[in-house]
C-alpha cells in the first residue's frame, strides 16, 4: 500500500517535470501541444476515492499552470476530468468489475479497453484547456482542430509510455 | 435547514466539485489577462446598455444636485482664477500669453536702493527698458502695494512709493466696497497713509482692510494695501479721513513685482477718448 501510494507520489513528480520541461516546449506546427501528464489522472487507482481525486486533479493541474502562467486553466480541465472519471470508470467496467487497488492500465485491460478509456478522458481535458485559453468563438473550427491533434498525439503518447514503462504482466 | 444539509451532504462531490470549479474560474479571470479582458468586455456589452438607460433617467432625476455641484465648481475655479492672476510672496515667471487672455505678468526686481524718511520718498529696482517695464507701471510686493514706476534706464527704474506727497492709489475698504484716494503727506511716518474721499456716514470700523479698486489700470484689483487705525472727519467737509496702516514695510523692501498689466493701453485710449469726446 506504502508502495503504491510512494509510487504514485513519485510518478506525480516526474509526469508534471516531463510536462513541464520537455512537452511544454513542443508545438508541432503550432497547432498540436501535446499534455502527456494526464496519464497520472488515467492511472490512478480505480478505488481512489472521490473527493480525494478532485484534490489531486486540482493539485495536478496548478502545479502545471505555474509553470504555465496560465493560472487556473489546467487545474480547471484536471478537476473536470477527476470529476467524470468515476462515473466514466463505471460505465466502461469489465463485466465482472474491478479488483481493489487495480487501475485501469493497459496491461491489465488491454489496448482496445484502454483506448477508449483513455481518448474520451483526454479528448474533455484537451477541449477544456484549448477553449479555455482562446477564450473566443472566432476560430471555433481552427481551435476544435487543435484539439483533436493535440488528443490524438497525447494519446499516442501515453500508449506508447504504457508500453515502455511497464512491463507487461505474466 | 435539517433536509438542506442532507441534501448537500448527499451531493457533496457534485458541490465540491462545483466549489472548486468556481475557484478555479476565478483563478482564471484573476490572472488571465486575456480572459479578463474578455470576461468583462462581454459582460459589459450586455450590461452597458442596460446601464445606459439607467443613467440617461438618472440624469434628469438628479439635475437639480447637478446644477449646485456645477455652481460650486464654478465659484471654485474663478477663485483660482482669481489667484493665478494675482501674485503671491513667490517667485512667479512672466507668462507670455498670445491671445491676451492673460492680464497681467509679473515681473521680479531687486531693490537696491530705497528711501523711507523724505517728504518724496523713492525705490531704485535693478530692472530696467531693457526688462521690459515701462514708466507708470505699478509695482507691488508679496505683503502689499508699493508704488508706481517713474522713471525707467536701461537697467535699472525708479519707484515713487506710496510714501510720496504726489502718490495717489485708487483704494477701497474691503468690509464695504467704498472707495477713494489713498495719499501721503508730510506729516505722516513711514507705516501710514491717508485714505480721503470717503463720505462720512460711511461705517469705517478699526481694523478694516484696505485694497486696491478695479479702477486702477496699475494694479490688479484686490492686491493689500493696509488696516485702518483711525478714522476722523475731515474739518470742514463731509469726508472722512481715514489713517491706514500700510501693510507694506518700506523699510527692509529687497524684492518686488513690477506689474505689467497687458490691457492698460487699452483702458487708457479708450478713456482718454470718451473724455476728449464729453469735452467738446
Amino acid at each position: 500500500m506504502i508502495v503504491t501510494i510512494l509510487q504514485i507520489v513519485l510518478r506525480f513528480f516526474v509526469l508534471v517535470a516531463l510536462q513541464v520541461l520537455i512537452l511544454n516546449n513542443i508545438q508541432l506546427g503550432g497547432i498540436v501541444n501535446p499534455y502527456l501528464y494526464v496519464l497520472f489522472l488515467l492511472t490512478l487507482p480505480v478505488q481512489t476515492p472521490k473527493v480525494l481525486l478532485l484534490f489531486i486533479g486540482f493539485i495536478l493541474g496548478i502545479s502545471i499552470d505555474l509553470f504555465q502562467n496560465s493560472t487556473g486553466i489546467h487545474a480547471f480541465a484536471c478537476v473536470m476530468i477527476a470529476f467524470i472519471r468515476p462515473s466514466w470508470l463505471k460505465l466502461v467496467a469489465p463485466r465482472d468489475g474491478f479488483e481493489p487497488d487495480e487501475s485501469p492500465e493497459i496491461r491489465k485491460f488491454g489496448f482496445r479497453w484502454f483506448l477508449v478509456y483513455a481518448s474520451v478522458l483526454v479528448f474533455v481535458h484537451h477541449f477544456v484547456i484549448f477553449n479555455l485559453e482562446i477564450f473566443r468563438f472566432s476560430d471555433f473550427w481552427s481551435t476544435q482542430l487543435r484539439v483533436l491533434y493535440s488528443s490524438i498525439f497525447t494519446l499516442v503518447l501515453i500508449i506508447l509510455s504504457q508500453y515502455l514503462l511497464y512491463k507487461p504482466e505474466k | 435547514m435539517r433536509t438542506l444539509f442532507e441534501l448537500i451532504w448527499r451531493n457533496h462531490f457534485v458541490v465540491l466539485f462545483v466549489a472548486i470549479q468556481s475557484f478555479c474560474v476565478y483563478l482564471i479571470v484573476q490572472n488571465n489577462r486575456y480572459q479578463h479582458a474578455s470576461f468583462f468586455n462581454s459582460s459589459n456589452a450586455a450590461v452597458a446598455k442596460v446601464n445606459e438607460g439607467i443613467t440617461y433617467f438618472k440624469e434628469y432625476i438628479h439635475l437639480r444636485e447637478n446644477n449646485q455641484l456645477l455652481a460650486s465648481e464654478n465659484a471654485q475655479l474663478r477663485n483660482m482664477l482669481s489667484k493665478i492672476t494675482q501674485p503671491s510672496d513667490t517667485t512667479k515667471p512672466v507668462v507670455t500669453d498670445t491671445l491676451q487672455k492673460q492680464q497681467y505678468t509679473y515681473i521680479t526686481a531687486k531693490v537696491v536702493n530705497s528711501s523711507t524718511t523724505l517728504p518724496n520718498n523713492f525705490l531704485t529696482i535693478d530692472k530696467g527698458t531693457a526688462d521690459g517695464i515701462k514708466p507708470e507701471m505699478g509695482v507691488i510686493c508679496g505683503s502689499g502695494v508699493v508704488g508706481i514706476v517713474q522713471q525707467v534706464s536701461t537697467h535699472y527704474s525708479t519707484v515713487m512709493t506710496l510714501l510720496h506727497t504726489k502718490s495717489k492709489v485708487s483704494a477701497k475698504i474691503n468690509a464695504n466696497g467704498f472707495y477713494g484716494s489713498l495719499v501721503w503727506g508730510e506729516d505722516l511716518n513711514a507705516h501710514e497713509s491717508i485714505l480721503k474721499d470717503i463720505d462720512k456716514t460711511v461705517p469705517v470700523k478699526k481694523g478694516d482692510t484696505i485694497s486696491t479698486t478695479e479702477f486702477s489700470a496699475l494694479f490688479p484689483a484686490g492686491i493689500m494695501i493696509g488696516k485702518v487705525i483711525e478714522s476722523k472727519l475731515n474739518p470742514g467737509s463731509n469726508f472722512n479721513a481715514i489713517k491706514v496702516g500700510l501693510s507694506t514695510n518700506f523699510d527692509n523692501l529687497s524684492y518686488v513685482y513690477v506689474v505689467d498689466n497687458l490691457k492698460k493701453n487699452e483702458q487708457r485710449t479708450l478713456e482718454e477718448a470718451t473724455q476728449k469726446a464729453n469735452e467738446q
